[in-house]
């Protein structure tokens, strides 16, 4: 596998740390000018999504990971794995319930998703920014009442919980943002 | 009196820790293009002036620094250097302070030691005598992260991420702090303290914990300039980084007339406009930087 140099180092580049695969999210140079310079780097690790921090001295190397982002459709559950398919080359791939676990209430099946592969598996899954879901159960509404004025929760058919209008009605479909989790219009 | 320097030289600044950008100059008579470099800081030809008896002189210009680029740092940046003859380290501290307040406004000042600071910032009771492991446990006290590539023993780099990551940034709040007396070691070309041969009478300035300039009351042997210079070049060779030609004007200089009793001070222009507008990054006060060259 070939090494990264800390001159290489850049944001979103990715590498290995104690095994596992990670994404530079913010690399600042520390040259005192007098002295040794250094990288302050911030990465997430991949798997676990936590943001850690380590000081490199310049000139240090690390292992690069085979990490690639691809587009892959969303085709079903089998409730161990989530099956992905490439449509162009019609290669599947399975992700495991810890690589989907904070995005699963969003997957819609045929949805294009942004799949995250380390040497070829599915470590994490980002589905599109807008879903358009049914909403399955929330308390009946007052007519009359107007996006803005407070709201209610519904669940939608992926399980998802979302603050919605008090006009929005079982059976209606919704546009959220898969990001924030937040209602964002009804769908026409 | 302001003088005009040349940024291309044939000669480059040894400096272990600095990195001057070099071109190719086609020159009449020479079959070959010939190795230029750009001047990191206009310091070695405004000695030369001094040496030729110039007096006080200023230079306001541009600089270059190899591989610098990060939110406080440019390839290309305006510095402001200084001589004022007959001044030691503290004179000098004190202009190049009073010279951050003309821009910053009537800020404190604090003048500190290196060591002191130690003491007062990191808890490290005398610095030129304790260990890696003392500087290591410091840096856990104060939950810097992991560093990587630095071995256990290595005393004088744990120092200084000391000095980088827990002094630094509590350096200069809301005042402007001097910080003098740094480790012989680190003279680059200030004179060695009489009173502490540990120490050397440099100094550097800080506000907002970020360094806006850095000075020497100088040394004046060429004699032992050029033992500096070597001294430099053996540990360029030792890390496996590139040589440079030694600036033999300069030593030549400093050998036929030493270098007049002086202080010199490097203050980074960007930056104190950086602070002054409170800005994220040095490139939001530059009309054009790299990125936007």
């Amino acid at each position: 596998m070939a090494s990264v140099s800390t001159s290489e180092f850049k944001n979103g580049l990715k590498f290995l740390m104690d095994g596992q695969p990670c994404s530079i999210v913010d690399n600042q140079i520390v040259q005192p000018g007098k002295g040794q310079a250094f990288n302050r780097v911030k990465f997430r690790n991949l798997i676990t999504g936590r943001v850690l921090e380590k000081t490199f001295k310049s000139g240090e190397k690390v292992e690069a990971a085979d990490v690639m982002d691809t587009d892959l459709q969303y085709l079903y559950t089998d409730g161990e794995f989530w099956h992905f398919m490439d449509p162009a080359s019609f290669d599947q791939y399975q992700a495991s319930e810890a690589a989907v676990a904070d995005v699963q209430k969003w997957l819609i099946e045929q949805d294009m998703c942004t799949v995250t592969l380390w040497n070829g598996d599915p470590i994490s899954v980002a589905p599109p920014k807008q879903v358009v879901l049914e909403v399955t159960e929330t308390d009946p509404g007052l007519k009359g009442d107007t996006a803005g004025t407070g709201g209610k929760p519904a669940t939608l058919s992926t399980g998802a919980v979302v603050q919605v209008p008090l006009f929005i009605q079982i059976g209606e479909k919704v546009i959220c943002n898969t990001q924030t989790g937040e209602y964002i219009s009804r769908a026409k | 009196m302001e003088v005009d320097t040349p940024m291309l030289s044939q000669y480059a600044t040894p400096d272990r820790h600095l990195d001057s950008l070099k071109t190719a100059v086609r020159l009449p008579g020479q079959a070959t293009m010939q190795t230029y470099y750009l001047h990191t800081s206009p310091e070695y030809p405004m000695k030369r002036l001094l040496c030729a008896g110039s007096g006080d002189i200023f230079y306001l210009g541009k600089v270059f620094r190899n591989g610098d680029l990060s939110p406080r740092h440019q390839v290309e940046f305006t510095m402001l250097e200084w001589y004022r003859l007959g001044f030691n380290m503290v004179e000098m501290m004190q202009e190049a302070a009073h010279v951050i307040q003309v821009v910053l406004g009537d800020l404190p000042i604090e003048a500190i030691t290196y060591q002191q600071a130690f003491q007062k910032y990191a808890n490290l009771a005398n610095i030129h005598n304790a260990t890696a492991a003392d500087c290591r446990a410091c840096l856990r006290a104060f939950n810097i992260p992991e560093v990587v590539g630095v071995e256990a023993d290595d005393k004088a780099l744990w120092e200084q991420l000391v000095l980088t990551e827990v002094i630094e940034p509590q350096l200069g709040l809301e005042r402007i702090t001097c910080l003098s007396h740094y480790p012989a070691r680190d003279a680059a070309l200030a004179q060695i303290s009489t009173e502490n041969p540990q120490e050397a009478l440099r100094f550097e300035v800080f506000v907002q914990g970020m360094e806006l300039a850095n000075g020497y009351q100088e040394l004046q042997d060429g004699e032992i300039t050029h033992q500096r210079f070597q001294q430099s070049l053996q540990q360029r060779q030792a890390d496996g980084v590139e040589s440079v030609p030694l600036d033999e004007r300069l030593l030549a200089g400093l050998t036929e007339a030493s270098l007049p009793a002086c202080s010199g001070v490097a203050l980074g222009v960007d930056r104190l406009f950086h602070l002054a507008l409170g800005a994220n990054q040095l490139s939001e006060v530059m009309p054009f930087s790299i990125e936007n060259a």
